[in-house]
């Protein structure tokens, strides 16, 4: 009943959006190109809405004579049809004229083309890496790394028949854990590549997209002029991830970011040092649950039972539940395997336990098993060697 | 060669029945059926899995299907289409039409004629069933880009080796065309008098020869990156991802126009014989045909203006495809120079062309726009794309066919079909397909990537009105398939001249056209062969 409720409500929406919309919110409907918030993203915008409008006047044009002819040249009007067949003047006008037209926007864009592509005297930069399915943003004058993955919400709104709606949620699918903060009126280069197949990084209100590819490093700048948070996402297939793994930009000062920067630094050196922590099963269930929603749900899935044929299952799996198989599980997770990203740069020990622990008490599993940060932080070395 | 055209007719009137009819037919027109109706039974599959797609994204959240099994719809959708559903009714047209617009009494090739044809069920099942096969199907686009298309399960051999299949059929089919078009026309037809759907087909042809092998190279790179150790597009063991992406779009972006050019054939002969006025500007329409053509093998890389090409590759890319757009004008400014002062009259195939010529340059407008490479990093990969291709291949190339086929069924039948339900099945497809179609624009322009199979809340409104216009076009294509059946089983009698306007030699046979035309070449008179 609720989806019943739900589509006619959407309905209602609609109708009364379609008697409205000459007047009302159309820019809630999201008809055209956002401006965006840099000045080739204004610019771009320009360039748009310029062939926009030539190419409405030259079809209002085209198609104008040719309603006006099937209104009036018609045998029912008792029209005799003339026996012309060809006009050499007529013919060289409509070469010219549209090459001139089109010569005309192609100046234009090979300005803005050039203007686009110098990223020289970048003051921030910034190095996107795509992998199936999130975001490695490498702040290359800082030592600092980030990962950004879909938000817990969305992860689980989005679970097929997951009962829960979306609509409650104003940025559903939009939304990462950790977002890129970058800081205006500077100019940012954002490199992009992939540790996988390919993607590609799109923020609208940054003007453009760039294709991340394995072996390539893409550059593009943006000098962002207005503080706020700007969302995108991934725009080449990827994967069954593909539409879970968006892009937030945070641009604030250039003082807000600076002061993120070293908090941020801070924050990891602890988190970096987690090999001692010792932590209760009910901390680490919890803990873990949260980890693997974060990394490991999206193929593995809510239920633990992977999708046959492609992801493995995690339940009554011998790695997740065989007492002489501990160790191969927390390698599994720092290295990866096959289609299996490796973990070990990413989480910190406590998480890498944290989800071990869980994995190996969930869904039934009920092995009972506690890992600790220091059994993780001992299997790395080891993991390195094998 | 009229030596050639006595061998080819040794069973006179006898006609083959049954099975062998329809396994071992050599006859153009048997074989033109074949075609048609596996391109209808194939553009049904496609359809369906559309029907998915649009399902799934009626409302946010994910309702129906798993994300993987959303990506092979989006990467089956498409092969089907293009590979089975829109080039095979091409082919069936031209094999039903080419010898009867020249005289030929049949294809040159006959034998061959049959396994071009007879390769495509083998294909498509080898295709289809894998996803039946444990991991599903192909899910990396159409476009198989690696590393992607690599990381696909057991379906990976059967869609290179579909591929493969459906690259050797069609260049099979191209081949047999060009030796009819070249060696089999009557005395008196020479190249400038023939119709102009033989001349985009003759074009069409030479594109397929030229762009299929190139894909055929591609994906047996991609088969023995996957199996035999090979790197071409393995970054890490010093191949080149992107290197597929030019190998694929130098195929890619021709195939756009084997699917147009015979649409662009059709229209112009339907236009002059409903407007009872000679087509205008005959010559400058066949050489923009081949302008476009050749045009077509300069522009590929502007499918991939986003994957970092070096700037003036971008901007050589971005002038190259901004070209395209004058030999496309003159073709549009011709067919309405040719309803100009014409004495119109506007059944069904009439109004099918009409809707086209004003669809496909809708598409050509936002073809334009995508070609301009800054603005395109906005549009690249977006619902504003899927708008445009679509606009140019199904209200663009599918109108078109749809036209084509109200245009000759009488010709094959001897029936005329139910003009009524004709226009009806017009109107309803054309409103259908825009509120299909038109929000797309909007949902791209708004930040809409495509191939995802969940979006945020800001899509939702224009996805629903888009899911309903597509529901409403797929039910829409029954009401065809009762209008062509209806009219295989009987009706008015069709007379040999079924519309008054037509010109050409297919109107010179009864209708239905007997099994065996033209075993003597026509005598041709100035007159049949006005255009």
């Amino acid at each position: 009943m609720k989806g019943n409720s739900k589509l006619k409500s959407s309905f209602h929406k609609i109708i009364l959006a379609l008697l409205l919309m000459p007047f009302a919110a159309i820019a809630d409907w999201g008809l055209n190109m956002t401006q965006g918030v840099t000045p080739i993203s204004q610019e771009i915008y320009d360039m748009h809405m310029l062939t926009l409008w030539v190419v409405t006047i030259i079809g209002i044009l085209v198609f104008g004579v040719m309603f006006w002819s099937i209104f009036h040249h018609r045998k029912s009007k008792g029209v005799k049809p003339a026996k012309f067949s060809h006009s050499t003047t007529v013919e060289i006008i409509w070469t010219i004229i549209p090459l001139i037209i089109i010569t005309s926007l192609a100046i234009k864009a090979t300005k803005l083309l050039i203007k686009m592509d110098d990223t020289s005297e970048a003051q921030v930069t910034v190095k996107a890496t795509g992998s199936q399915w999130k975001w490695k943003y490498d702040y290359l004058d800082e030592d600092l790394t980030i990962y950004s993955v879909l938000d817990e919400n969305s992860t689980e709104v989005s679970q097929l028949n997951s009962g829960k709606d979306p609509m409650q949620s104003e940025n559903y699918l939009l939304d990462v854990d950790e977002p890129i903060v970058l800081p205006i009126n500077t100019k940012i280069r954002i490199l992009t590549t992939a540790a996988d197949v390919i993607h590609a990084w799109w923020v609208p209100d940054l003007g453009w997209k760039r294709d991340a590819i394995p072996g390539y490093i893409n550059d593009n700048w943006a000098v962002i002029e207005k503080p706020g948070v700007y969302r995108g996402q991934c725009a080449e297939i990827c994967g069954k991830g593909h539409g879970y793994m968006p892009i937030v930009v945070k641009a604030v000062t250039m003082e807000e970011y600076t002061a993120w920067v070293s908090e941020k630094k801070l924050a990891q050196a602890a988190e970096k040092n987690t090999s001692e922590m010792v932590l209760t099963m009910e901390e680490l269930m919890t803990k873990g649950e949260s980890v693997y929603k974060a990394q490991c749900l999206a193929c593995h899935q809510a239920n633990g039972q992977g999708i046959k044929g492609v992801f493995p299952a995690l339940v009554k799996s011998p790695v997740a539940v065989d007492s002489d198989k501990r160790l191969i599980h927390i390698q599994q997770i720092i290295l990866g395997k096959n289609l299996m990203p490796a973990f070990g740069e990413q989480l910190s020990d406590v998480d890498i336990a944290a989800v071990t622990t869980y994995e190996r008490n969930a869904w039934g599993n009920d092995t009972g098993d506690i890992v600790q940060a220091k059994e993780v932080s001992e299997a790395r070395p080891q993991a390195k060697a094998n | 060669m009229s030596t050639l055209a006595h061998d080819t007719h040794h069973d006179h009137d006898h006609k083959p029945t049954g099975l062998k009819r329809w396994f071992f037919s050599t006859n153009h027109k048997d074989i033109g059926t074949l075609y048609l109706i596996f391109a209808l039974a194939m553009f049904f599959v496609g359809g369906s899995m559309a029907m998915i797609i649009r399902a799934e994204l009626f409302q946010p959240g994910l309702q129906f299907v798993n994300p993987q099994f959303y990506n092979s719809m989006v990467t089956v959708h498409a092969l089907v289409m293009i590979f089975g559903a829109v080039m095979p009714a091409g082919v069936g047209l031209a094999n039903w039409m080419i010898p009867l617009m020249i005289g030929a009494p049949d294809m040159a090739l006959p034998r061959m004629n049959n396994m071009s044809f007879w390769i495509l069920p083998f294909a498509f099942a080898l295709l289809l069933s894998t996803l039946f096969m444990e991991g599903g199907g192909p899910a990396g686009g159409w476009t198989m880009y690696p590393p992607l298309v690599l990381q696909t399960g057991n379906a990976f051999p059967f869609l290179i080796f579909a591929v493969h299949f459906l690259g050797i059929s069609s260049i099979m089919g191209a081949i047999n065309i060009i030796a009819t078009v070249f060696n089999m026309r009557a005395p008196g037809m020479t190249l400038m008098k023939m119709p102009l759907f033989v001349w985009t087909w003759v074009i069409t042809s030479f594109l397929l020869i030229a762009s299929l092998p190139v894909l055929a190279g591609g994906v047996t790179m991609l088969l023995t990156d996957k199996y035999f150790g090979t790197s071409f597009f393995d970054a890490a063991g010093g191949g080149d991802p992107v290197l597929f992406q030019h190998i694929f779009w130098f195929f890619g972006h021709p195939e756009v126009y084997i699917l147009a050019l015979p649409a662009f054939g059709i229209v112009s002969q339907i236009i002059p014989a409903f407007a009872r006025k000679p087509l205008f500007g005959y010559s400058s329409m066949v050489y923009a045909t081949a302008s476009i053509a050749i045009l077509s093998f300069f522009v590929w890389a502007h499918h991939m203006f986003t994957v970092g090409l070096p700037i003036k590759g971008e901007l050589f890319f971005m002038y190259a495809t901004m070209l395209i757009a004058v030999p496309t004008g003159v073709k549009v400014f011709n067919w309405i120079a040719t309803m100009w002062k014409g004495s119109m009259t506007f059944e069904t195939p009439m109004l099918f062309s009409i809707a086209f010529v004003i669809l496909f340059t809708i598409g050509g407008f936002s073809g334009l726009m995508l070609g301009i490479t800054p603005v395109d990093f906005q549009y690249h990969d977006t619902y504003f794309v899927v708008a445009h291709f679509h606009y140019v291949l199904l209200t663009g190339a599918v109108f078109a066919l749809m036209a084509a086929v109200y245009y000759w069924l009488p010709k094959w039948t001897g029936y005329m079909y139910d003009e009524r339900l004709g226009k009806i099945h017009f109107w309803l497809s054309l409103i259908s397909s825009n509120v299909l179609f038109f929000p797309q624009h909007f949902l791209g322009l708004a930040g809409m990537p495509r191939r995802i199979p969940d979006y945020n809340i800001q899509f939702a409104d224009f996805n629903m009105i888009s899911s309903i216009g597509g529901f409403a076009y797929g039910i829409t294509q029954l009401l065809f398939v009762y209008i062509v059946i209806k009219c295989a089983l009987g009706g008015k009698k069709a007379k040999a001249l079924v519309w008054e306007g037509a010109k050409g030699l297919e109107w010179s046979v009864p209708s239905p056209a007997p099994f065996h035309t033209f075993e003597t070449p026509p005598k041709l008179t100035k007159a049949m062969l006005e255009h």
